[in-house]
C-alpha cells in the first residue's frame, strides 16, 4: 500500500522536474581567493537579472578546473594560470579553457599582529618556508619558534606562491594545510608565532602583511607589478563565453564590476 | 562509574549550551525562510533547507521502496542461498563503511561516469546507497519480530505468500520499519562527506528547479562557512545558527522515532 | 501453481535483492578499480611505509605512510577517551542503575549518537580548539589531542550502547551465583559479569574503533592537515579521511592523484572490513555462552 504511494511520489518528482522548463543557469566552482569577487558581483548581476541563477561553490583553483575538465561547472575560478598540462588534458576531453582576467591581486605575507617583523626578502620566505629557517630570531624578529601555515594541493594561491616565493620547493613536512585563504587569515591571527600568505582581500585586524623585498603590496604595486608576488585572478571558461555567462563576465570587467571588486578588498584590472 | 555517565552527560550539556547560546543569536524568520544575502553576511539559509529536505526525500524514495522489498525477499523467499550470504556480507559490510568512501565513489560513478554532475540526482542516489545497509536490516528485523504465528496462521487459512506480507507482515511490521525509516532520515540529513562533491554547493540563490541542479544543504554550509567563510565575523555565528537548525532537526526526527517506537510497544499485546 | 501475480511480487522482490547487491559490490569493485592502477605506478611498499605525499608536485609523491599514521593514532587517542567513558556508563547503566534511570538515559545515549559529525566540527574548530590553545599555550589548537577529544566524546554512544547491550545479555543467575557464593556487588561486577561478557565488549569497542577511524567531517576540521608523523599530541595531523576529502574535488577522472586517492580509500576500507569482521565473530562468540 505504502509502496504505491512511494512510487507515485517519484513518477510526480521526475515529472515535475523536467516538466519545468530549462533554468537559466551558471554554475562556478573553484578559487577561494575569487570567491567573495564572484559571490558579489553574482548577487549583484542576478539583482539586475533575477531569472538567471548562478550557483558558487569554492574548494580551491584546483577543484575549479577539475570541474571545468569534468565539464560539471561553467566557469572556473582561478587564482592562478591554468598549467599546460591541464589545458591539454582538458582540450583532450573536448573542453577548451578560455580565460578571462576579473580582477588583480597580491599575495600578501602575513604575521601575527604583534611580530616585529616587517620585511622579508624573497630567499627568506623560500627558507622559511623549506624549514631551514625555524626561528623569527634569525631574521630578526622575537625569539619565537616560526609556525609555518601553507594551503592544500587544491589551492591557486599555493600555485602562484609556490611559483614565485618557492621556485618549485617542497614545503616543510611541518607545515599545516588549511583550505582557504579564511583559514589561513584566522590561523595566523591566533598564532603569535605564525606566517601565512593570502590574497588581499582577507586581511583582518589580528595579522599584518610584511613588505616583501621592501616593497609593500597596494594598488600601485600590484598594478605596475613591482610586488614580487602579484598576479591576476580569472574566470575560465569553455571556449568563449557566451551568452548569460558572456553577459556575467562582462559584467565582472566593466566598471561597475570593478567597483565591486575594490570593495572586496582586491585590485582593478585597471 | 556513575561518574562516567556524569562526564558523558556534562559534554552533552555544554555542548548544548554552546550551541543554542551561539545559534539562538541569529535564528529568526528570516533566518529561517530567505535566502543568503551581501556576500553571506546577513539573510537566511532557507535554500540550505529546501535543499537538505530535497536530497533526504529523493535518497529515501530511492532507498525505502528498494530496501524494503530486498528485505521482503529476505525474509520470505531467500532462495537461492549464495544471493542470500553474499548480499549479508555485502550489508554488513557496506553498513560499517565510511561516509567518505561513499562520496568518492558517488563522485566517481554518478557525477563523472554516469554525466549527472554535481546534482541533486547524483547526490540523491549516493545518499540512497548509503541508507540502504541500515534500511535493510531494520526492516528484517522489524519482519522477523513479527510473531511467527501470525505469519503460519496466514498461511494455514491458505494465504499465499504475497498476502501474508501484503496483508498481514508488512502492516504489523510497519511502525518499526517507519521507525527505521525515520532515524535513517535524520542520518541522511546530517551527512556531509556523500554530498561534498556530488550535489553540495556553497551559494545559489534559487532554489533547485531540477534533479539536475546543485542545491546547498544544511551540513555542507556549516562546513563551508567555517572552511571557506569570507568573511568570519558575521559568518561564524550564522555557522552556529545553522547548525542550531540541523541539530533541531535531527533531535526531534530521532524523538519522533522513539516516540513511535515506545507507543507501539505500549500497545502491542505479544 | 502460483499465479501470475505470486510469481511477479517475487520476481520484484528477487530483482531489488539482486539491484541491491549490484549496487553494494558495485562500490566495492568500484573503488578497487578505480586504485589499484596506481601501484603500476608507485609500489606497495612505498605507499604504505613512506612518508612522502606531494600528489601535485612536478614529481609526485604516493608515501601515504603519515596519513596512516595520522589515522591511527587520533583513533587510538578517541578510544582512550571513550572507552572509560562508554564501559563505565555501560556497566553503571547495566549493572547499578535503577530502571528509571537507564530509561530516561538510553533515549539520550541516542540523541547523542545522532548527531550530526560536522556540528561536533564547529563545536571543535569554533569552541573548543582555542580553548585548547590557551590552556596549554599551544601554536595551534587544531591537533591530535582536540581531535581525540571530539572523536572520542562521539563514539561514546556506541560503545555504551553495545556494551550495555553485552553487559544485560549476560544471564541473571551468574550475578545470582555470584552474590550467593559471598562476593560484593563489585567483585561480583568486575569478576564475573564482565568477563562472561568480555566478547560483547570487545565487539563494542572494536566497533567505536571502526566509527572513529572511518569519521570524516570531525578531523577534517578539527585535526589540523599536517600531513607529518605527529611527534607529539599537540601536533596537528592529516588522517586518510581528511586527506581524500579534502584533495577529492581537485582530481580529475583518471590521473594519478585520483587514483592514490582510491587506493587510500582501498586502505581505509580493508582497515574497517577486517575490524567489522572482527567485531562480528566477537558477537558470534559472546552469543555462544
Amino acid at each position: 500500500m505504502n509502496k504505491k504511494y512511494i512510487i507515485v511520489a517519484l513518477i510526480l518528482l521526475l515529472a515535475i522536474s523536467f516538466a519545468v522548463a530549462k533554468s537559466r543557469k551558471i554554475t562556478c566552482s573553484g578559487s577561494t581567493t575569487v570567491l567573495p569577487i564572484a559571490q558579489a558581483t553574482a548577487e549583484a548581476y542576478m539583482d539586475k537579472h533575477p531569472d538567471v541563477n548562478i550557483s558558487i561553490r569554492g574548494g580551491g583553483s584546483g577543484v575549479g578546473i577539475a570541474a571545468l575538465q569534468n565539464g560539471s561547472a561553467d566557469i572556473a575560478n582561478s587564482s592562478r594560470v591554468m598549467k599546460a598540462k591541464e589545458v591539454s588534458q582538458a582540450k583532450s576531453k573536448g573542453i577548451n579553457p578560455t580565460p578571462y582576467a576579473v580582477a588583480l591581486d597580491g599575495i600578501a605575507i602575513v604575521v601575527h599582529k604583534s611580530n616585529s617583523v616587517a620585511n622579508l626578502s624573497i630567499a627568506q620566505i623560500r627558507d622559511i618556508y623549506n624549514g631551514k629557517i625555524k626561528n623569527w630570531s634569525e631574521v630578526g624578529g622575537p625569539k619565537l619558534p616560526i609556525v609555518v601555515i601553507s594551503r592544500d594541493v587544491a589551492s591557486g594561491t599555493f600555485e602562484v606562491f609556490n611559483e614565485k616565493a618557492l621556485g618549485g620547493s617542497k614545503v616543510v613536512s611541518s607545515a599545516q594545510l588549511l583550505a582557504s585563504n579564511n583559514a589561513v587569515a584566522s590561523t595566523v591571527g591566533s598564532t603569535p608565532g605564525g606566517i601565512g600568505y593570502i590574497g588581499l582581500g582577507y586581511l583582518t585586524e589580528e595579522i599584518k602583511t610584511v613588505k616583501v623585498n621592501s616593497i609593500t603590496p597596494n594598488t600601485k604595486t600590484v598594478q605596475d607589478g613591482s610586488y614580487p608576488l602579484a598576479r591576476k585572478l580569472y574566470m575560465y571558461t569553455n571556449g568563449k563565453a557566451k551568452g548569460d555567462l558572456g553577459s556575467y563576465i562582462a559584467f565582472i570587467q566593466s566598471d561597475a564590476g570593478q567597483k565591486i571588486v575594490v570593495e572586496q578588498g582586491f585590485i582593478a584590472l585597471k | 562509574m556513575a561518574l562516567m555517565l556524569v562526564l558523558t552527560a556534562l559534554f552533552l550539556v555544554l555542548f548544548l549550551v554552546r550551541m543554542f547560546s551561539q545559534g539562538a543569536k541569529v535564528l529568526s524568520w528570516d533566518f529561517l525562510f530567505t535566502a543568503p544575502r551581501d556576500a553571506m553576511r546577513a539573510g537566511g539559509i532557507y535554500p540550505a533547507l529546501v535543499g537538505t529536505f530535497l536530497l533526504t526525500a529523493l535518497s529515501m524514495v530511492v532507498a525505502l521502496p528498494l530496501g524494503i522489498l530486498t528485505a521482503i525477499w529476505l525474509t520470505n523467499y531467500g532462495r537461492p542461498v549464495w544471493l542470500v550470504n553474499i548480499l549479508r556480507v555485502a550489508i554488513n559490510t557496506l553498513a560499517g563503511t565510511p561516509s567518505i568512501i561513499f562520496g568518492l565513489f558517488g563522485m566517481a560513478m554518478f557525477s563523472n561516469l554516469l554525466g549527472f554532475d554535481i546534482s541533486l540526482l547524483s547526490g540523491g542516489l549516493t545518499l540512497a546507497i548509503l541508507a540502504l545497509p541500515v534500511i535493510i536490516n531494520n526492516t528484517e528485523q522489524a519482519i522477523r519480530s513479527v510473531p511467527e504465528d501470525f505469519r503460519e496462521a496466514s498461511l494455514a487459512l491458505g494465504a499465499t505468500t504475497r498476502q501474508t506480507v501484503s496483508r498481514v507482515l508488512l502492516p504489523t511490521a510497519l511502525p518499526s520499519i517507519l521507525t527505521g525509516a525515520i532515524i535513517s532520515i535524520g542520518r541522511v540529513a546530517g551527512e556531509t562527506a556523500p554530498i561534498m562533491f556530488t550535489a553540495a554547493t556553497f551559494y545559489s540563490r534559487q532554489l533547485p528547479k531540477g534533479l539536475g541542479d546543485e542545491v546547498m544543504a544544511l551540513p555542507y554550509h556549516i562546513y563551508a562557512l567555517m572552511t571557506e567563510g569570507t568573511h568570519p565575523t558575521e559568518q561564524v555565528p550564522i555557522a552556529y545558527g545553522t547548525s542550531l537548525v540541523l541539530l533541531l532537526l535531527v533531535i526531534s526526527i530521532s524523538a519522533a522515532a522513539i516516540w513511535i517506537r515506545s507507543s507501539i510497544r505500549r500497545k502491542r499485546q505479544w | 501453481m502460483k499465479t501470475f501475480k505470486e510469481k511477479s511480487f517475487q520476481t520484484i522482490t528477487y530483482t531489488a535483492a539482486l539491484f541491491t547487491v549490484a549496487c553494494l559490490l558495485g562500490i566495492i569493485f568500484g573503488l578497487f578499480r578505480e586504485g589499484l592502477p596506481i601501484f603500476k605506478h608507485v609500489g606497495l611498499k612505498e605507499f604504505l611505509f613512506t612518508n612522502n605525499w606531494y600528489p601535485t608536485h612536478a614529481e609526485p609523491g604516493f608515501g601515504a605512510l603519515a596519513l596512516i599514521v595520522g589515522s591511527l593514532v587520533v583513533t587510538l587517542g578517541s578510544l582512550i577517551i571513550a572507552i572509560p567513558l562508554g564501559l563505565g556508563a555501560a556497566i553503571f547503566l547495566s549493572e547499578m542503575a535503577g530502571p528509571r534511570l537507564r530509561e530516561i538515559t538510553k533515549p539520550v545515549i541516542e540523541l547523542l549518537a545522532g548527531i550530526p559529525s560536522v556540528v561536533y566540527g564547529l563545536f571543535g574548530m569554533a569552541f573548543l580548539a582555542p580553548l585548547v590553545r590557551e590552556w596549554f599555550d599551544l601554536d595551534t589548537g587544531l591537533n591530535v589531542f582536540t581531535a581525540s577529544l571530539i572523536l572520542g566524546v562521539m563514539i561514546v554512544p556506541v560503545i555504551c550502547s553495545m556494551g550495555e547491550d553485552a553487559l544485560s545479555s549476560v544471564p541473571k543467575n551468574l550475578r545470582e551465583a555470584s552474590l550467593a557464593l559471598g562476593a560484593t556487588r563489585a567483585e561480583t561486577i568486575f569478576k564475573a559479569v564482565i568477563p562472561a561478557a568480555k566478547n560483547g565488549l570487545a565487539g563494542s569497542v572494536l566497533m567505536g574503533f571502526g566509527r572513529a577511524i572511518g569519521e570524516t567531517m570531525v578531523v577534517l576540521m578539527v585535526a589540523g592537515g599536517a600531513a607529518r608523523i605527529p611527534s607529539s599530541i599537540f601536533d596537528p595531523v592529516r588522517p586518510l579521511t581528511s586527506t581524500i576529502a579534502a584533495e577529492m574535488g581537485e582530481t580529475v577522472m583518471g590521473d594519478l592523484h585520483y587514483q592514490s586517492l582510491f587506493a587510500l580509500a582501498i586502505i581505509l576500507f580493508l582497515i574497517t572490513f577486517v575490524s567489522n569482521l572482527i567485531t562480528e565473530s566477537m558477537l558470534l562468540k559472546r552469543g555462544k555462552k
